[in-house]
């Protein structure tokens, strides 16, 4: 079908959603009360702001993800030719990797890998 | 009996193409366009909620089987309509959303959640000559757009105005992007061998053995890797920290109720399908048959096993796997988690893309 499947599938998604939830919404009786709208924590009634500060480690593995991610992204155009190329790919694939892992050994060093 | 067979064989390829043909014959170009656009949308709705109700049972199923409990069996024949109850109990149920929610991304991310599993549908062969899109990019389609899935997930976390669900948004986000990468990397030694990011090719390129027999051990290497990745990558136990029962209720999805709840419940279902699919297709030959090398004979009675039925045996039995380790490895700490990902899955993939350059370029596989 080509790229307007694309099209195709993200209509078809939208509307079965909204299919469904719309009929939820004719069918059901909502009410509400002011117990009701509370956050579920167990029961026990919510204790200060929800967004509040968290572990910074999320975000350093975040960072860490994202120089990876943008390594993968280098490696596909390779992938596809590493065969046809012959040594000269697994050289330059070498190379590669070796700086990535001096990356990778840093962040070790310095403990971003750890959790805290 | 022959004739029948024949049809059945044949089934999805010639039944798309003797409807294309008629619609091309009855209506002009656009009409014919539209209303096989219109027909592929329905089509790709049904099999979804199929899957889902299907997936839903069949892992209940599974875990009774394995706890040695009976499971549903209540409703319908041996308890086969019971996932269909299950729907229509959250149908009539009231979907509420929590005071001081963000209402906006509240309500979007079900809905992301379910295009993010759609889209993934695409470029998936489910039989012979038989796949929405054939696309040239298909891996890198396929690894770009799962990774939409962690914003659906963050987003619902973060807009609920709840710890439990922000908590396991987070956790849910380190871990699949984290994953990401060693799924990508184990992805990649097929098409190292195969030199080709379309999925059809790929699937051609194993007419004469699947590639984790062709390539031996360090394509089943990747094979345990991208097993294991894609278990945390659509947030399975043992990887299940972002909905982890026994800490965060129910993780992201703690404050959704009704029927954006089933939404969710439903695209991870298919997260899951898709991704054992994707596995099917690249290691075990997709629709194609068990052939060994040159047999033709043996080959050939294998072809006599419709290849619709080869795609979906293969993917359940992935499906089955996955739902199988939920009820065997226990749940690990976000630390432990992170640590196999970024201390041992990582190094020893990109170990492997050496080892598999190396043995690509020398010719040591059959």
């Amino acid at each position: 079908m080509g790229a307007s499947s694309m099209i195709v599938l993200i209509l078809a998604a939208l509307t079965f959603s909204s299919i469904a939830i719309l009929i939820a919404k004719i069918v059901t009786k909502a009410t509400t009360n002011k117990q009701k709208g509370q956050p579920y924590e167990c029961g026990i009634p919510t204790q200060g702001k929800t967004w509040t500060q968290l572990n910074v480690g999320y975000y350093l593995f975040a960072l860490i993800f994202l120089i990876f991610d943008v390594e993968l992204v280098f490696l596909f155009p390779w992938a596809v030719v590493a065969k046809k190329v012959g040594w000269m790919a697994l050289v330059e694939i070498i190379v590669f990797f070796f700086i990535l892992f001096m990356g990778f050994l840093y962040a070790h060093k310095k403990g971003a890998l750890k959790w805290m | 009996m022959g004739k029948l067979w024949e049809v059945f064989m044949l089934s999805f390829s010639k039944i798309s193409q003797l409807i294309d043909s008629w619609l091309r014959a009855t209506f002009n170009a656009t009409w014919t366009m539209v209303i096989e656009m219109v027909i592929a949308g329905v089509c790709v709705i049904g099999l979804f909620a199929a899957l889902g109700l299907v997936l839903v049972l069949m892992e209940r199923r599974v875990a009774a089987w394995i706890q040695i409990r009976l499971g549903p069996n209540r409703v319908g024949p041996g308890g086969m309509l019971q996932s269909l109850a299950d729907t229509l109990k959250l149908l009539v149920k009231e979907g509420m959303t929590p005071d001081g929610a963000d209402k906006f991304l509240f309500n979007l991310a079900p809905f992301i959640a379910m295009m993010v599993a759609m889209l993934l549908m695409a470029p998936i062969a489910f039989a012979k000559d038989f796949q929405l899109w054939d696309l040239n990019i298909g891996v890198l389609y396929i690894s770009a757009v799962s990774s939409l899935m962690v914003i659906s997930i963050l987003m619902a976390g973060w807009a609920s105005n709840n710890k439990y669900s922000l908590m396991g948004a987070m956790r849910s986000g380190a871990q699949i992007v984290s994953y990401e990468l060693s799924a990508g990397l184990s992805i990649l030694t097929v098409v190292i061998l195969s030199g080709s990011l379309n999925l059809n090719e790929i699937i051609l390129s194993q007419s004469d053995g699947w590639w984790i027999f062709k390539g031996h051990i360090p394509v089943i290497i990747s094979f345990v890797i991208f097993i294991i990745a894609v278990t945390a990558e659509t947030n399975r136990a043992p990887f299940d920290l972002a909905e982890a029962e026994s800490e965060l209720t129910a993780g992201f999805h703690t404050e959704y109720s009704g029927m954006k709840f089933a939404l969710f419940f439903l695209a991870e279902y298919i997260n899951v399908f898709i991704v054992c699919a994707i596995g099917a297709t690249l290691f075990l030959g997709g629709w194609m048959p068990f052939h060994i090398g040159h047999w033709e004979g043996f080959n050939h009675v294998m072809d006599f096993i419709p290849s619709s039925l080869w795609f979906f045996g293969k993917t359940f039995f992935l499906i089955f796997l996955i739902m199988w380790f939920r009820w065997t490895f226990p749940r690990l700490r976000i630390d432990q988690l992170l640590n196999l990902e970024w201390k041992y899955l990582l190094p020893i993939s990109m170990f492997n893309i050496l080892l598999v350059t190396v043995m690509a370029i020398l010719g040591w596989y059959f």
